[in-house]
């Protein structure tokens, strides 16, 4: 499923939207989402998951290639853990 | 940095902001949203959201485990797992906000 066709769903389930208006929403709610692990917030959706950001310390790499020694900055991913009835979901029901 | 929680009260204010619904509807729109991603996820779909991320459902097989406190061998079965890769655009996003000195403020996202 793309966005695309999430917000073709969701314009489906809500005929008094406009298609417009449904994507408009489901921008947000990522921009929302994005927004906050910027800031370095967490971002917990109770039965679905959380989205965090964890912080990976500088380190010496390797180039794979040349074996040369690079210097990689410290950086910040954003990390998902599934929540636990999303997690059961997928494995008891279909 | 910040470190607080956003839960979906945050979604839905930011949903009645933008379109003019009540909040009711907004809350119901969030949760429609994580719904149908979730009906998805759980029918094995992946579920790709452009400039923010993917999830994908991946099948693993059984392996021997180890209850850490005994030591004790314990078979874990074969399962079916949810890992979602973030896109670029966020990666960036999010680097470019937590990289810069005292960028972790509260205030507006430098998002272009």
């Amino acid at each position: 499923m793309t966005k695309s066709e999430l917000v073709q769903k969701l314009a489906e389930a809500n005929p008094h939207l406009y298609q417009r208006d449904v994507e408009v929403i489901v921008t947000a709610i990522f921009d929302e989402i994005a927004t906050a692990l910027s800031r370095g917030d967490r971002v917990e959706l109770r039965g679905f998951g959380a989205f965090s950001v964890k912080r990976r310390d500088a380190r010496l790499g390797r180039n794979p290639r040349t074996g040369d020694s690079v210097k990689v900055a410290e950086k910040h991913v954003p990390f998902f853990k599934t929540g636990k009835q999303l997690r059961d979901r997928l494995n008891h029901s279909a | 940095m910040a470190g607080q929680t956003v839960t979906r009260a945050q979604l839905t204010e930011a949903v009645y902001q933008e379109v003019g619904l009540s909040r009711n509807e907004s809350a119901e729109l969030v949760e429609s949203v994580i719904a149908e991603i979730s009906g998805a996820l759980a029918r094995g779909e992946m579920v790709k959201i452009s400039s923010f991320g993917s999830f994908a459902v991946r099948q693993k097989g059984q392996r021997v485990g180890r209850n850490p406190k005994t030591g004790q061998e314990v078979p874990i079965s074969p399962r079916r797992v949810l890992v979602f890769r973030a896109s670029h655009a966020l990666k960036d996003q999010i680097n470019h906000a937590l990289a810069r000195p005292g960028a972790a403020g509260r205030t507006g996202s430098p998002k272009p």
